[in-house]
C-alpha cells in the first residue's frame, strides 16, 4: 500500500530537505513547494532515485495570499500531511528601524503560514482526515530584545497553531507544533552556538516524523529546550526585561 | 577557524571552513574566495584537503541526480558517499567498479584521490570508471570534462588531488552484480617472497589482497594471509539466501568510546594480536562466502577507529614499489620496520596493474600499507622508509601522506614538474592549493 502524500510548504530550507528525505525513506511520495521551486530539481531526482517515490514540484509563495486555493487546488492530491517550514529570521537592527522589513519578518512568519495552514484544515477536516505540523519556534516563546519581531511573529503562529488545534480536536485532523532552538542550517552558519543546544536538520525530521506518528500537540527537538524555556518563561518581567538574553 | 585534521588526526590546523548548500552557494564562493580546496569526508590521512584560508566542504551537494538503468551510468553531485551509492544501488543489482577500503568516502574525493580497489591488478582503478565529470575552474566556469572534452583536464584531475579545480558533478559507470556477496579464497604465506609468488599467480582473480605481518624477521619475514574474491552468483549462495540475494548484511557497529592512552599499542600487543591474526587464519576454512561489507569494509564497522592511536594521531606509510625490484624493496622496508619494532597490525601488501597518468598513485608493482602512530621515533622511521621506497624506483600515495618532504617527494615523483607546469599554464596553480600541495611544492 502507498502511503499518502507529504505536502512541504518552503521547501528550499536545509530542514525541508531532511524532512523530505525522511518521509519518503518510509514510503511517501513528496509535494515539495516553494519560490522559484525549480531550483529543487536536483532534489527531486535526488529524491525519487533514492526513495523510489513521486516527487513533485509546486510554486508557491506564502506572501501572495490570494494565490492559495489555487495552489491547493493545483495539487496532485490533497496530502496527508502537510508541514509548514515558511519562516523568515530576518536582521532584529533593521527590522526596528525599517517598517517595511518589519512588516515582511511579520507576513513571514505568521501570516502567510497560518493562512496556508488554515486553508489546508478546512480541506483535511471535510475529507476527514490529515496532519498539520507548523514549524514555530522556541523564540515564540518569550521575546527578546535580541530578535523580538521575529519572535512576536512566531508568537503569533504558536498561538494559531494552539486555537487550531483545540478547535480540530474532537475530529479526526491533528495539529503538531514544532520549537526547534538552535538548528544547524544556512540560517545559522557562521554562528557561534553551544553544540549541546545545536541541533541538526536531521534531528528535526526525525522529531516531526515521530510527532506526527504519536499525534504529539507540542514538540521541542532538544529537550533540553523544554526546561530552558520553562525558566526564561517563568522568569517574573520585572526581572525578565533587564536581561540580555 | 574552525581545527581541521584529516583521518589519521595529525596534522591538525587552523582552517576556514565553508559549506556551500547548493550549486549556486559554491560558484559564489568559490568566486570571492581566493586560494581553496575542496573537502570531502575528511578520509584522506594527512593534509590533502584541509587549506587555511578556505576550505570547501562538500558534504551538503550529495544529490543523486540521474541513473540510466540500462547502462550502469549515475549522475550525481560530488559529495555523495560510496556507501549511500551502495545503499541505494545493491538492491538494483549494482555495485562500484572500484572501491577503496572504506565506503565513508565522497565521489568527489574518491576521483582526486583516483582510489584503488583490491581488484586494480585487474581492472584499474576508479577514474576509469568515470565517464564525465563537471569542474569548476579558477575562472568560475563550469567544464565537462571527459576522455573526448577537455581531455588534458580529465586527465589531470583523475588523482590531481583536488589542485585543477573543484569536482562539481560526476557520471560514474557502475558494475552489475547478481548478489551482494562475495566468495572468498584465502591463502597462506609463508614469507614475503611466497606472498608475490602467490600474488603473481592469482592474477585472474577480481579481487586479491594481503594482511601482512610486519614484525616478523628472518625466514618467516613478511608472512601473510592472501585474501582472493569474486562476486557471488546466486548458484554460490546457501538455498535459504537465494531468494534475496542483495539482503543487507547483518552487522554490528561499533563506536570508539574513547581515546586510549597511546601504550596500549606497543610491540608486545601488536606482536600477540599479530600472531593470533595469522595463526587463525591459516588454521581457517579456505573458501568462505563474506558479505559485501564485511569484505570491502571491515573497519568501517568500528566507526572512529583513527581513534585507536592515542591523541597525538596517527600516520598511514603506504608506498608502492615497482614490479621487478619488489621483492628486494619490500625485503628491504620490512627490515626497517621490524628492526624497529613498530609495525602496526593494519599493515596491508597488494598488487597493482600498470597505469599511466598524470598524478595518480598506481603503477605496477607493490604496494605496502601500514599505520604509525605519530611519535619522533615512528617518523625518523618513516622518512627511513621514503628513502628505501626512493631508492627501489617507488612511490607515495598523497592520499595517505601528511609528512613526507619536499625534496624527497620530488625524488620519488619525477611527474610532479610536469604537473605543476601543467597547473601554472592552465591558472589552476593560484586558484586551488591545500596543506599539502605547499608543503610538497605541487
Amino acid at each position: 500500500m502507498s502511503r499518502s502524500a507529504v505536502l512541504i510548504l518552503g521547501a528550499g530550507s536545509d530542514m525541508a530537505r531532511a524532512l523530505a528525505h525522511k518521509y519518503a525513506s518510509a514510503g511517501h511520495d513528496i509535494q515539495l513547494a516553494a519560490r522559484q521551486v525549480q531550483r529543487l530539481a536536483a532534489d527531486q531526482a535526488d529524491i525519487e532515485l533514492r526513495h523510489g517515490v513521486v516527487v513533485s514540484l509546486h510554486e508557491f509563495e506564502a506572501l501572495d495570499l490570494g494565490s492559495h486555493p489555487g495552489f491547493v487546488q493545483g495539487l496532485p492530491s490533497l496530502p496527508g500531511i502537510a508541514i509548514c517550514l515558511v519562516g523568515l529570521m530576518g536582521q532584529q537592527a533593521e527590522s526596528q528601524t525599517d517598517m517595511q522589513k518589519a512588516t515582511l519578518v511579520m507576513r513571514s512568519n505568521f501570516e502567510g503560514p497560518a493562512c496556508i495552514l488554515g486553508l489546508l484544515a478546512n480541506a483535511f477536516e471535510q475529507r476527514g482526515h490529515g496532519i498539520l505540523v507548523g514549524i514555530a519556534s522556541v523564540a515564540g516563546l518569550r521575546a527578546r530584545a535580541s530578535n523580538y519581531v521575529y519572535g512576536a511573529s512566531k508568537a503569533g503562529f504558536v498561538a494559531f497553531l494552539s486555537g487550531l488545534r483545540n478547535r480540530l480536536a474532537r475530529g479526526p485532523v491533528h495539529v503538531v507544533t514544532v520549537l526547534p532552538g538552535f538548528v544547524n542550517t544556512k540560517m545559522t552558519e557562521g554562528m557561534a552556538l553551544p553544540r549541546r543546544l545545536l541541533a541538526q536538520p536531521a534531528d528535526v525530521a526525525e522529531a516531526v516524523s515521530r510527532a506526527t506518528q504519536k499525534r504529539r500537540d507540542v514538540v521541542f527537538v532538544k529537550p533540553i529546550w523544554r526546561l530552558i524555556m520553562a525558566i526564561i518563561c517563568a522568569l517574573p518581567e520585572r526581572v525578565f526585561k533587564k536581561t540580555s538574553l | 577557524m574552525s581545527i581541521l585534521s584529516g583521518w589519521g588526526q595529525y596534522p591538525r590546523l587552523q582552517a576556514h571552513l565553508r559549506k556551500p548548500q547548493s550549486s549556486e552557494a559554491l560558484y559564489a564562493l568559490a568566486q570571492n574566495s581566493g586560494p581553496a580546496i575542496a573537502r570531502g569526508n575528511g578520509r584522506a590521512y594527512g593534509d590533502s584537503a584541509i587549506n587555511s584560508h578556505c576550505t570547501i566542504d562538500m558534504r551538503a551537494l550529495n544529490r543523486f541526480l540521474q541513473f540510466c538503468p540500462d547502462s550502469g551510468q549515475l549522475v550525481a553531485e560530488a559529495g555523495v558517499l560510496l556507501g549511500d551509492i551502495i545503499a541505494t544501488f545493491l538492491p538494483r543489482g549494482w555495485f562500484l567498479h572500484v572501491t577503496p577500503g572504506t565506503k565513508f568516502v565522497t565521489l568527489g574525493g574518491a576521483i582526486a584521490a583516483d582510489v584503488h580497489g583490491k581488484n586494480h591488478h585487474k581492472e584499474g582503478g576508479f577514474g576509469a570508471y568515470v565517464d564525465w565529470l563537471d569542474l569548476l575552474n579558477h575562472s568560475g566556469q563550469i567544464l565537462r570534462c571527459s576522455r573526448s572534452e577537455n581531455p588534458q583536464l580529465f586527465q589531470h584531475t583523475l588523482g590531481g588531488m583536488g589542485l585543477t579545480g573543484v569536482i562539481c558533478r560526476v557520471a560514474l559507470r557502475l558494475r552489475p552484480v547478481s548478489s551482494g556477496w562475495i566468495v572468498q579464497k584465502r591463502q597462506v604465506a609463508r614469507d614475503i617472497g611466497q606472498a608475490i609468488a602467490l600474488f603473481e599467480q592469482a592474477q585472474d582473480a577480481t579481487y586479491s589482497v594481503a594482511w601482512i605481518d610486519c614484525l616478523q624477521r628472518g625466514a618467516a619475514m613478511g608472512r601473510s594471509l592472501l585474501m582472493l574474491g569474486e562476486h557471488a552468483t546466486p548458484a554460490d549462495l546457501p538455498p535459504k539466501a537465494r531468494a534475496t540475494p542483495f539482503a543487507p548484511p547483518k552487522r554490528w557497529h561499533l563506536h570508539m568510546p574513547i581515546t586510549p592512552p597511546s601504550w596500549v599499542l606497543n610491540r608486545a600487543t601488536v606482536r600477540a594480536f599479530n600472531a593470533l591474526y595469522y595463526w587463525q587464519g591459516a588454521r581457517g576454512p579456505g573458501h568462505s562466502l563474506v558479505d559485501w561489507d564485511s569484505y570491502f569494509y571491515p573497519l568501517d564497522a568500528i566507526l572512529g577507529w583513527n581513534k585507536i592511536y592515542g591523541r597525538r594521531g596517527f600516520a598511514q606509510f603506504q608506498c608502492v614499489i615497482p614490479l621487478a625490484q619488489a621483492e628486494a624493496g619490500l625485503r628491504s622496508l620490512l627490515a626497517a620496520i621490524s628492526a624497529a619494532g613498530a609495525g602496526s597490525f593494519l599493515a596491508v601488501l597488494k598488487r597493482l596493474g600498470a597505469q599511466d597518468s598524470p598524478l595518480s598513485f598506481p603503477m605496477a608493482g607493490y604496494t605496502l600499507a601500514l599505520d604509525f602512530p605519530v611519535t619522533a621515533k615512528t617518523l625518523a622511521l618513516m622518512q627511513q622508509l621514503d628513502t628505501i621506497t626512493c631508492h627501489y624506483g617507488g612511490r607515495i600515495y598523497l592520499a595517505k601522506d601528511s609528512r613526507i618532504s619536499r625534496e624527497m617527494f620530488h625524488q620519488t615523483e619525477p611527474r610532479a614538474a610536469l604537473f605543476t607546469r601543467y597547473r601554472q599554464a592552465s591558472g589552476a596553480a593560484g586558484a586551488w592549493t591545500s596543506a599539502q600541495s605547499e608543503r610538497l611544492g605541487l
